[in-house]
């Protein structure tokens, strides 16, 4: 009877700490479930799926490194295929004429798009909003243009550069859609947590005030113009560095895969996600999965899109997932009176 | 000196164009804070409905071709103003307490919308306005012949803004727009419905737009379903040119935007020619963010 009632205690407590668990961890919980989802996708589908997933992860890349630059510092940017195509070029070059191997060129390619964001970006940073938006949107047509007719002879004119041999990855070449599905999302997952914690960090919280209240920012000894151009630069780099894996991918890379149209896309997958990362994410899989799943109706397609951006807007003007304020621990002390613990407050609040 | 000439009229005949299309995305801007970006879209959607009045329904064939034209010129820019209207009453109105970049993406949206709208309605295909619907004729001045179609395109383009300037400065309405474009709320306060001007810009700026398709359709020979893009983003450029929200920088803005291009186009390069109408742009922000015309107004904290 006593062991029963034990048994029973023990069994009760245990399911306890399970629950508690959960509830302690929810979020790693989810974050868990959501990685191993993307990691067990390709055991289910097909290679048209599998590439329809490598393309989506392209676009969540971009997403994710435009959501810096606009999500986070609040710059209008609505180039970001110009520093896409900035990197997927560098490697493209490197690699056909010098024949570099492509994860070599990638670090070059990423610096390359972020010198290049940090000269055009440097004079502009300090114009308003809109004014911004338009000159992104000059950046990306001048270097489309630019490419178009065939710069220094180096990258092919329309036809663009074709032959870009495949990544090899410590001695294992990349070659399938499964390998590349595996190495676009894994750099998807590295993102996501990096630009997490940036987010956390002082440079993050200067961004956030910075989108919040310029300002204020100012007021409070914030170098706003510096803090924005390292933003745009950290975001176009990325770019730039998705680019190089891109042009891998594709082995041909042309001037119109980096048109106003595609900046205009990652634009609004950006602001649909509302500015959260997760919303970034999920705006990504809806926005860019969605319309090529309706392939099949691929005349109403982006007839459909368009009506889908209308609607998502009025709907729910602030995104899908806004970023929600952060909460920070303040130390019970703070409201006991107790004299000396108000700093230590302070300190976790700033 | 001929071909400067011819270059320079093509110039000023294109800038009436851009000018045309550029006073639409001013006066949105200037009374919503707004870029219209479907307005490019709106603007090619007066260019198709213009060939379908003229040759499909026959316009072309039952009148004399002037009257014809003129006939078309004005029920293109009633129906894009409607298009317009709705447009505003649709997708901008209920974003208008929402954020600005949550309208920018609606106005995104409408663009790709329209775009795809005329793909399917029409075919994905380059459309010709055949050769008797363009004037052939020639004028000579000063010892020099210029084509019929070009001096007809600005005569037409300034005419329309000077019907316009004269509307937005002698009458009543065309004082409240300006009002509704200095500050919404005191505008309220002396009993203007910001509404209702709001929905006559949303008429004004499309219709004109209409107009100024229709011109490209006679002026090129040809249109097809994304030129709205080119289009748009260069009148942009133009009424940023000239101080956006100010309509008679976006006057100024189009004409030099036109002859700037046409020039450069001449005697530096066809193939650049695009961008260098963003690089004046860029040079023109880092120098003079607020236009030509542009007044610099303090930032409001």
């Amino acid at each position: 009877m006593h062991d029963t009632t034990a048994a029973h205690h023990f069994h009760a407590e245990k399911n306890k700490t399970v629950g508690r668990f959960f509830e302690h961890n929810k979020r790693s919980v989810f974050y868990v479930a959501l990685i191993l989802l993307f990691a067990a996708f390709p055991l289910t589908g097909s290679s048209y799926w599998i590439d329809l997933g490598v393309n989506i992860g392209f676009y969540t890349l971009l997403a994710l490194s435009l959501n810096v630059i606009l999500g986070q510092a609040g710059i209008f940017n609505m180039g970001h295929m110009a520093f896409y195509g900035v990197g997927a070029y560098v490697t493209a070059i490197l690699n056909t004429v010098w024949h570099w191997p492509v994860f070599w060129t990638m670090p070059l390619a990423g610096c390359a798009a972020g010198l290049f964001a940090a000269i055009v970006a440097r004079p502009i940073i300090h114009l308003r909003g809109d004014y911004l938006l338009i000159v992104t949107i000059g950046i990306v047509e001048i270097v489309r243009i630019a490419l178009l007719n065939d710069i220094g002879g180096l990258t092919g004119g329309s036809n663009g550069i074709f032959g870009i041999s495949r990544p090899v990855l410590f001695g294992f070449k990349i070659v399938k859609p499964i390998h590349f599905y595996y190495l676009v999302w894994g750099m998807v997952a590295v993102s996501y947590l990096l630009f997490y914690m940036m987010r956390r960090s002082r440079f993050g919280r200067a961004l956030n005030y910075i989108k919040t209240d310029d300002v204020a920012a100012e007021g409070c000894g914030i170098d706003v113009a510096h803090y924005k151009l390292l933003a745009f630069v950290l975001g176009a780099t990325w770019a730039g560095m998705t680019g190089s894996i891109y042009a891998a991918k594709m082995t041909t890379i042309a001037p119109e895969s980096f048109n106003f149209m595609e900046s205009c896309i990652i634009f609004a997958v950006v602001i649909l996600g509302g500015g959260s990362q997760l919303g970034v994410l999920i705006s990504a899989l809806l926005f860019i999965g969605l319309p090529e799943i309706f392939r099949q109706f691929n005349d109403f397609r982006m007839l459909l899109f368009g009506l889908a951006m209308m609607l998502m807007m009025i709907w729910r003007p602030q995104g899908i997932l806004p970023m929600r304020p952060r909460l920070y621990a303040v130390s019970k002390k703070l409201f006991s009176g107790a004299k000396e613990s108000t700093s230590k407050g302070q300190e976790k609040i700033a | 000196m001929e071909q400067f000439l011819q270059q320079l009229l093509n110039g000023i005949a294109v800038g009436g164009i851009y000018a045309l299309v550029a006073l639409g995305y001013t006066m949105v801007y200037g009374v919503l804070k707004l870029i219209n970006f479907a307005h490019g879209d709106l603007f090619t959607i007066g260019a198709y409905l213009g060939l379908t009045l003229l040759v499909s329904a026959g316009i072309a064939g039952a009148l004399p071709l002037f009257a014809a034209i003129l006939l078309v010129f004005i029920m293109v820019a009633l129906f894009v103003a409607l298009i317009g209207f709705l447009l505003e009453r649709t997708a901008y109105r209920p974003l208008r307490s929402a954020g600005r970049l949550s309208a920018v993406v609606s106005a995104l949206g409408a663009s790709i919308f329209f775009q795809n709208a005329i793909m399917l309605i029409y075919e994905p295909r380059v459309y010709v306005f055949p050769d008797f619907l363009r004037p052939t004729f020639t004028i000579s001045l000063f010892g020099f012949t210029f084509p019929g179609i070009r001096l007809f395109i600005v005569g037409v383009s300034i005419l329309l803004m000077l019907l316009l300037w004269a509307f937005i400065q002698k009458t009543r309405v065309g004082t409240a727009i300006q009002a509704v474009a200095i500050d919404q709320d005191a505008a309220r306060l002396v009993g203007i419905n910001v509404n209702k001007i709001i929905s006559l810009v949303f008429l004004i700026g499309p219709g004109l737009g209409g107009i100024a398709g229709l011109m490209v359709g006679l002026y090129y020979g040809q249109i097809d379903f994304t030129m709205g893009w080119g289009y748009g983003l260069k009148a942009f450029i133009a009424a940023i040119l000239g101080g956006i929200g100010n309509i008679p920088g976006a006057m100024l803005g189009g004409f030099l935007l036109g002859i700037i291009e046409a020039l450069a186009a001449g005697y530096i390069s066809m193939a650049w020619k695009d961008a260098i109408a963003f690089f004046v742009l860029i040079v023109i922000l880092i120098v003079r963010p607020t236009g030509i015309l542009g007044e610099r107004t303090a930032e409001k904290l």
